[in-house]
């Protein structure tokens, strides 16, 4: 491994490595492996993957995360958002280590029709994982408040969606961020959600690894573009005694990574269309493409935990 | 308000013109025009592109029927802060038609997009 290549961030709990994060930000899109060992953080390329210590890659724990698959969506530069997406579930068929569950991070559906999550159930069947659970995004909420959304994946959650499940002892956190979203505001957990997750995570001892997965980022990504969550400085409150927190969301279409004392974010590519950088365009719609680049720009991401190793590795694949 | 109820009074005038089927065919013709500048006068648009709303602030007389249409390849929504009115999911080249009959400032944003934010100041 290059010596530029590697990133190490002071993992003292009061601040972020700049130029290390920017490196990172430089890999988003093309694929980018972090592990968090002991405390440090490295990153790798995904094609120096073969590099990297075999039993960490694999872990005792994987699973994966898609997002932003828009069921419904046919406009450029993706006519075929059920082919896309239906390359996403080959892309995880074919991961090794066989993931254990899959994380779907909203906008199931472009506009929350039953048909479209008809689709998406249909394509996801084929996914070789023993369970899958998912949070809403703006799009599946938007006709109904979500009484669709949550009569197909709701089971077991609370309020809005809200859920919490162990495994292998990492505690995962599903939070919805979508609703009754303010003019002018961001993405919004409310205080009944922030209740709620302050009382589940009481019972879990500091050393517990936290995964936090939600639609919108808990981190200010780009607020002109909304970009971001009004209250998640409270809901970040409860978590900072943890060890480890990894916070995996979407929304933006495009992957993008970013570490703060201990917690871990990371935003997903969308299996449907990209989205421009921050900034990078008049607005946030979806970027045209040619449609040989379309692929390069969509993905999947998987997670893989080793405990006793303090390692937490996220790895972006495209489609292409 | 005078100024209103002279339009609504003009209105009624004209169907009733309008509706008269022995008329004269010039009488007609000059029916026909006269309700549709009434029509236009009473109606409004606002163009839903490039995330924005325009105008983003849109002026009008109670009685105006206002129309949004989402020209963006991205489903919008039309929602007032206080719920006075909401639209559904807006696909692209969709339309949302909402008729102001009470002056006020009436401030609405997209519930997918909520800094998309605008206002309907009706006098």
């Amino acid at each position: 491994m290059k010596k530029e290549d590697e990133i190490k961030f002071d993992h003292n709990g009061d601040g972020i490595d700049r130029r290390g994060f920017l490196k990172c930000m430089a890999w988003a899109g093309t694929g980018t492996l972090c592990v968090m060992n002991g405390g440090v953080m490295k990153s790798f390329s995904l094609s120096r993957l073969g590099e990297l210590d075999p039993a960490a890659a694999k872990g005792e724990l994987s699973f994966v995360q898609i997002s932003d698959s828009h069921m419904g969506f046919n406009k450029p530069a993706n006519p075929d958002v059920i082919g896309t997406l239906k390359a996403a579930i080959e892309k995880i068929n074919a991961l090794p280590g066989n993931p254990e569950f899959l994380l779907h991070t909203g906008d199931v559906t472009h506009l929350s029709k039953p048909e479209e999550f008809d689709n998406v159930q249909q394509i996801l069947k084929d996914a070789k994982v023993k369970d899958a659970f998912y949070v809403p995004g703006e799009h599946d909420v938007a006709i109904d408040e979500g009484k669709e959304f949550l009569a197909r994946y709701g089971k077991g959650t609370t309020g809005s969606g809200w859920q919490s499940f162990d495994k292998n002892g990492v505690h995962f956190v599903g939070l919805v961020n979508v609703m009754n979203l303010k003019a002018g505001g961001l993405g919004t957990l409310g205080h009944e959600q922030l209740e709620w997750l302050e009382d589940d995570l009481k019972a879990k001892k500091s050393s517990t690894p936290i995964v936090v997965f939600a639609h919108i980022p808990l981190w200010s990504v780009y607020p002109e573009w909304g970009w971001g969550t009004e209250d998640a400085s409270q809901a970040l409150a409860y978590l900072k005694r943890f060890g480890s927190v990894t916070v995996l969301n979407g929304h933006i279409h495009q992957t993008m990574q970013k570490v703060e004392g201990n917690v871990t974010f990371h935003t997903a590519a969308s299996t449907a269309f990209p989205q421009p950088a921050p900034g990078k365009a008049d607005s946030p719609g979806p970027m045209k493409v040619p449609a040989e680049q379309l692929r390069s720009l969509l993905g999947v991401t998987s997670v893989n935990f080793v405990q006793g190793h303090k390692a937490l590795a996220v790895v972006d694949t495209n489609l292409g | 308000m005078n100024r209103i109820v002279r339009i609504i009074g003009m209105g009624i005038l004209l169907v009733a013109v309008f509706d008269c089927a022995t008329s004269s065919r010039r009488q007609t013709n000059a029916a026909t025009l006269a309700s549709q500048q009434t029509a236009q006068e009473m109606a409004a648009t606002v163009k839903i592109d490039n995330f924005s709303f325009s105008p983003a602030t849109l002026e009008i007389k109670a009685g105006t029927t206002v129309t949004w249409t989402n020209l963006d390849d991205i489903p919008h929504t039309v929602v007032n802060d206080d719920k006075i009115f909401k639209s559904k999911a807006l696909d692209t080249d969709d339309k949302f038609s909402f008729k102001f009959d009470k002056a006020g400032t009436y401030p609405y944003f997209c519930s997918l997009h909520p800094k998309m934010t605008a206002k309907v100041v009706v006098q």
